[in-house]
């Protein structure tokens, strides 16, 4: 069957919310309609990465990238485009240009990037296997599985540099290899998409763009240690991701590519899904195989590590979505052309969530090596609003800021945790002017003192101290000492903890104040929030020079607490104000000052 | 459908490539632009888009990229069809019916020769003499 135009409706989650399978469904309606369905083919795909400007709806030929799609957008665009062949103006994302100029290439948000875990997302269909074994999907498993010995794909993941993506960046080839070392005769295979930093959704996006890739990567790995049997640990809250995968383990099964006898070879391999409950800690490995056995998701001292003594006690591997995602690219594409791309100690590339303060906010694949301006200035389009850039969380609430002073270090495993960051698994919060260094470390540690599972009494009593401390400092309550008692829990947490949540959820806390120290000094000093964040510290006035009396801000007050004459200079009483900002919001001319 | 042996594997990824590659617009050098205002669908360029599909198929050609727009003006010789080859002369041809469209595809885009009888703006008549060459 030809078809002359493809219509590619973003399915990830963040178009989907805001009504894609909708627009999905009336484009499937428009195109009955109006007499061209045979010739058009609907698909629907994973997540673009350009969710800043979600729906997004792509057609090619012509490669028209349309953003901001509406359901009721869909008869407009069948009908013009489709049927008569122009293309939709008001709908595109560059406006200015016509189809031949503004290509997806020409996208700056798109320029910079390397696509490798993200190659199928926005392209294929991810319930239909076809079009995976199309884009050279299963060749992987079939060229492990006919022509290479257990022994050579460790070599060809040693030689590729694949480091987990998942937090530590462990090499992925020693991980597997001590598992195959390790005595046993049954092995497991585990794949992590308990993905849980605030911010970051590449897992769950790849999951629900190109979920065979995943499942191909674990049956690579089973047929290298000795496995037989994976298990997909995810959280319920990705349901989305949750059906793309059974559906797309069903449809492996019945082609034989999951089950007995894969392909003829003989070997077998199967995969089962284990639904976690959202809890942060089970995204680290020992906590999560706890979880996968039916206990209560706590970490257990390493060693023994999984490699040794994993899921009931076997040898296991643990690898997390993104991992999985390069495996069998590097197998089809070889591991030299694998360990061109990146730096010396970083192959490869790596996914970044880019959100917060950012104009172009989505999801972003760069090699290694990239520097953090590139992707927040030339991808990510800057800071929205005009604003001024003031620091970049990566890590999540294991990670710490950068500021503007190393915007130029080239991202890799080893300079980000030179400038007191890590790699994480690739949440990139960005932070302008308006942000308080104060609030932010103390929304981490807020976050992280929540998921502490309570096991270990660092995690446990540090964490909630740490916290206490920093509520003190924003309320403007907070003395000197208070710097060193958090210098000295930290100290405690980072050699006491249990597992790596402990470990380094004071980072945040840490790294702001070795950036920001004039930051906290003014909270502690002057009893002053620069920023303008901690409500404590502020109190919000009207100049009566700029005035005008319109009562707009009394009127929208919910706490009354703004009186004045009609036509004459209002004033906010302080003992009332709840300091929710409203008025400054609300007043046209700038009168509402914030001191 | 049944379990898959390596081979049955193999045959499935190359017709789904196919198939597949269609959508790809990458390494698509030639444009065929079919005008499609109310002019040229009257006249017919509905079946002309369709048989240049079937075509290009038939052939298993997939670097065309097949497109429309609207009237191009020459409304007294719907449809109209405008060829972009790479080392040929931009070329637009009139009165284009199903017979045209296999006459394009195998002689302009496969043998790149002009059909010099159909051609109707862009190249002078020196080159449509002389075939596109």
């Amino acid at each position: 069957m030809a078809f002359r135009n493809y219509i590619l409706v973003c399915g990830g989650t963040g178009c989907e919310s805001s009504r894609a399978d909708q627009i999905f469904k009336n484009l499937i309606a428009e195109c009955e309609a109006q007499g061209v369905a045979d010739e058009v083919q609907i698909v629907k795909t994973g997540c673009f990465g350009f969710c800043e400007q979600g729906p997004i709806v792509k057609i090619l030929p012509e490669d028209s990238f349309y953003v901001q799609v509406k359901p009721e957008d869909a008869k407009e665009l069948v009908a013009e485009h489709i049927v008569k062949g122009r293309e939709v103006k008001r709908l595109l994302y560059d406006k200015e240009k016509s189809a031949k100029h503004a290509q997806v290439e020409d996208i700056k948000f798109y320029q910079k990037q390397f696509r490798i875990v993200l190659r199928n997302c926005g392209f294929i269909d991810p319930e239909n296997i076809d079009e995976y074994i199309a884009r050279e999907g299963y060749e992987a498993l079939e060229k492990v599985l006919f022509e290479m010995t257990p022994d050579d794909v460790i070599e060809e993941m040693k030689t590729a540099g694949l480091r987990g993506r998942g937090g530590a960046g462990f090499p992925t080839w020693m991980k597997w290899n001590f598992t195959k070392q390790a005595e046993g005769d049954v092995k497991y295979v585990v794949c992590n998409a308990d993905e849980g930093d605030p911010g970051a959704y590449m897992d769950r996006s790849t999951l629900e763009g190109d979920p065979h890739s995943v499942l191909e990567a674990m049956t690579i790995c089973g047929y290298t240690i000795g496995a037989h049997q994976g298990y997909i640990y995810i959280r319920a809250e990705y349901p989305l991701a949750i059906h793309r995968l059974e559906v797309a383990m069903k449809q492996a099964r019945e082609y034989g590519l999951l089950g007995k006898d894969i392909l003829g070879s003989g070997f077998d391999f199967d995969i089962e899904i284990r639904l976690g409950a959202g809890a942060f800690v089970c995204g680290e490995e020992t906590a999560l195989l706890q979880s996968i056995e039916g206990h209560r998701g706590m970490p257990t001292p390493r060693p023994p590590f999984p490699a040794v003594k994993g899921l009931w006690g076997k040898p296991t591997v643990i690898n997390n979505v993104e991992t999985w995602a390069n495996v069998p690219v590097i197998i089809t594409k070889g591991s030299k052309w694998f360990s061109q791309i990146g730096t010396a100690d970083s192959k490869g590339t790596k996914v970044f969530a880019l959100t917060g303060k950012v104009c172009n906010s989505g999801l972003v694949e760069v090699p290694m090596g990239t520097t953090l301006r590139e992707i927040v200035f030339d991808i990510g389009g800057g800071i929205a609003h005009g604003k001024k850039f003031k620091a970049v969380q990566t890590g999540g609430p294991s990670g710490g800021v950068i500021t503007e002073r190393d915007l130029d270090t080239p991202i890799d495993y080893a300079s980000l945790q030179r400038i007191g960051s890590m790699m994480g698994s690739g949440g990139m919060i960005v932070m302008d002017e308006d942000d308080c260094i104060v609030d932010v470390a103390k929304f981490y540690l807020n976050f992280t003192v929540d998921e502490s599972c309570g096991k270990c009494a660092p995690c446990r009593i540090g964490g909630r101290s740490l916290c206490n401390i920093l509520e003190k400092i924003t309320r403007g309550s907070g003395t000197l000492e208070d710097i060193d008692r958090i210098n000295e829990i930290s100290l405690a947490m980072k050699k006491g903890s249990l597992c790596a949540l402990g470990q380094t959820s004071p980072n945040p806390v840490l790294s702001t104040l070795k950036y920001f120290p004039e930051e906290y000094m003014a909270h502690i000093v002057d009893k002053k929030c620069p920023s303008g964040k901690c409500k404590k510290l502020i109190s919000f006035e009207i100049n009566p020079a700029k005035c005008i009396g319109c009562t707009a801000c009394a009127r929208k007050c919910p706490v009354g607490a703004i009186t004045g004459e009609k036509k004459q200079p209002h004033t906010i009483n302080p003992a009332v104000c709840i300091k929710c900002g409203v008025c400054k919001e609300t007043c046209k001319f700038g009168a509402v000052e914030i001191h | 459908m049944a379990k898959m042996t390596l081979e049955d594997l193999r045959k499935l990824r190359e017709k789904k490539q196919n198939e597949l590659n269609k959508r790809d617009i990458n390494g698509k050098d030639c444009q065929v632009i079919i005008g499609m205002g109310t002019c040229g669908i009257a006249a017919g360029a509905k079946v002309v888009l369709d048989t240049f599909l079937k075509v290009l198929d038939e052939h298993k050609i997939t670097n065309v990229a097949v497109t429309q727009t609207g009237c191009m003006g020459l409304c007294y010789v719907e449809p109209t069809v405008e060829v972009l080859v790479p080392g040929m002369p931009d070329t637009i041809y009139g009165k284009v019916d199903a017979d045209t469209v296999r006459k394009i595809v195998v002689q302009h885009i496969i043998d790149k020769k002009l059909v010099a009888d159909h051609v109707y703006d862009r190249p002078s008549a020196d080159i449509i003499k002389n075939g596109g060459r």
